[in-house]
């Protein structure tokens, strides 16, 4: 099992769920977050003259799958969060030692 | 004397629409500051309305309109509402009961005080805060508002003319505001360039609504009788606020994006600026009054953050240098075609007039700067203004008043 945590604009969420939902990949959690990278931050204005924010809100998403469904999930994620511009965003994928659904106690792959 | 009924409601509606400013206030500035110090900026405001509508009824009404002490001060007589009672008095507006004259007043003691919190949030201890609060109303309000309108007060007596408050209340809080602030010093984190970033702009909107609101109380409640000058005073403030939200919309957009941050801003320092004048200019004087106090008010914010001053919320920008405009802006467009009571200004050829205005600010000013930064000091030696380092860092709200604005994870 993987875990795949995607850093993605918030804009792209429902194009990503979407996307995801045809291909059977409907469990995921979402959370708001701040961050910065290559973008930068904004400048906002203040009553007058203006201040820089720089950490702008984007979505997390993290989902657990199978390891055979890592790449597919990995590159629907990529494709329908791309925009070009800087500021898309990341993902991360890493191992996941144990899972369980807690309603019924099923582990492993099953907990998925 | 005898009592009025339609002067006798409106003052009272008045007075109620100056205690909606209150928590306006509260409002206003609450959005201004970072959410970890929400609450404690609100208490400054709340916490003052209960703290000086004692004071003003066991002594500050004496001090301030009591019977005069050569210029400088109201008497004793009229501690714990001695004599003020059902019956019209006979010096100030003497077609309502008296209780109802003292307890408008009372509204612009509670406001006046309020305003400064505005200088020292987000690191000044609550309990220095009210200590402060109780030497700076007896010591400063209630002189500076005799002065201003009380029988015999010496910038009364001069002839300076301040319908209602631009002197007595927004200079006195401006000046007062930036005195504190510099004894109380910068937060942690400004001089290193932090940007302290209005967490809720809605609500500051919502505050500057009530602001605008109530100051028809404030303005149009200060003719002390409901008829012709009330209306007058009423529409001057309207036209006052709508040009100068106008102008600093047009500031914000020059610079970039119209913001409705700058533009409520805008629309208090109309406010601010029309104050003194409301009843003493035509109602059209709120338009260039207006369109010059957003200059003013919008260069002063900019001066001050060059300086690197961390008057938080600019009282000294907006309340001090806005009702410094409005005193001298009085001297200029004051006419006696609206008001009997008042005097002509420089536009119709009395140039003694601004002199007189430019005296009473200068005046109040030096005395408002003054004496705060002394209260500031003492009250620093005797008990600490500012919370420790790290209740700063965690924020007021829990670390003055254990309690926080958006708390709650679970359900």
């Amino acid at each position: 099992m993987k875990k795949i945590e995607a850093i993605i604009r918030q804009e792209r969420l429902e194009p990503v769920k979407a996307v995801l939902e045809k291909r059977g990949i409907v469990g995921m959690t979402v959370t708001e977050v701040s961050g910065r990278g290559r973008q930068k931050g904004v400048a906002l204005q203040w009553r007058a003259g203006e201040y820089r924010v720089d950490f702008l809100p984007k979505l997390r998403l993290e989902i657990v799958v199978k390891n055979e469904d890592v790449d597919k999930v990995v590159r629907i994620i990529a494709r329908s969060a791309w925009t070009g511009k800087v500021g898309d965003g990341k993902i991360f994928v890493s191992p996941v030692e144990k899972a369980m659904r807690i309603r019924t106690g099923e582990s492993g792959e099953k907990a998925l | 004397m005898i009592v009025n009924s339609g002067d006798t409601a409106w003052l009272l509606i008045s007075t109620a629409l100056v205690m909606l400013m209150i928590p306006g206030v509260a409002l206003f500035y609450g959005g201004m500051v970072r959410k970890k110090n929400v609450l404690s900026t609100m208490m400054m405001s709340f916490g003052i309305l209960a703290l000086i509508a004692i004071l003003w009824v066991l002594y500050g009404y004496s001090l301030s309109f009591g019977p005069d002490k050569g210029g400088i001060i109201g008497g004793l007589d009229w501690t714990g509402l001695m004599q003020v009672g059902q019956e019209p008095s006979s010096v100030y507006a003497t077609t309502v009961p008296h209780l109802a004259f003292m307890m408008f007043q009372a509204m612009f003691a509670i406001i006046t005080v309020a305003l400064i919190s505005g200088a020292v949030v987000e690191r000044i201890k609550f309990s220095a805060f009210l200590v402060f609060a109780v030497l700076w109303f007896t010591l400063v309000y209630c002189p500076v508002a005799h002065w201003v309108w009380g029988s015999g007060g010496m910038l009364a007596k001069l002839g300076a003319l301040d319908f209602a408050g631009g002197t007595a209340v927004h200079v006195n809080a401006g000046m007062s505001a930036l005195a504190l602030a510099m004894v109380l010093g910068p937060r942690k984190g400004f001089k290193e360039g932090e940007h302290m970033e209005p967490h809720h702009i809605p609500m500051v909107v919502i505050g500057a609504t009530l602001l605008w609101f109530g100051w028809f109380g404030f303005n149009a409640g200060s003719a002390l009788t409901s008829g012709g000058l009330a209306a007058s005073a009423f529409v001057a403030t309207n036209t006052a606020a709508a040009s100068a939200a106008l102008t600093w919309m047009i500031l914000s957009w020059v610079h970039r994006r119209p913001t409705i941050l700058g533009t409520v801003t805008g629309a208090v320092a109309g406010l601010v600026a029309i104050t003194p004048a409301a009843g003493f200019v035509p109602p059209l004087a709120g338009i260039p009054i207006g369109i010059v106090v957003s200059l003013i008010c919008y260069y002063c914010t900019l001066f001050r953050a060059k300086r690197r001053v961390d008057e938080s919320l600019d009282v000294w920008a907006v309340h001090g240098m806005g009702g410094a405009w409005g005193a001298i802006a009085t001297g200029i467009f004051a006419s006696v075609a609206i008001n009997s009571a008042g005097a002509d200004g420089l536009l119709l050829g009395n140039g003694v007039q601004l002199a007189k205005q430019a005296v009473a600010v200068a005046t109040v000013m030096v005395f408002a700067f003054a004496v705060t930064w002394i209260l500031g000091k003492v009250v620093d030696a005797v008990m600490g203004l500012r919370v420790k380092e790290e209740e700063e860092a965690v924020g007021l709200d829990i670390s003055q008043h254990g309690e926080r604005a958006y708390g709650g994870i679970s359900g």
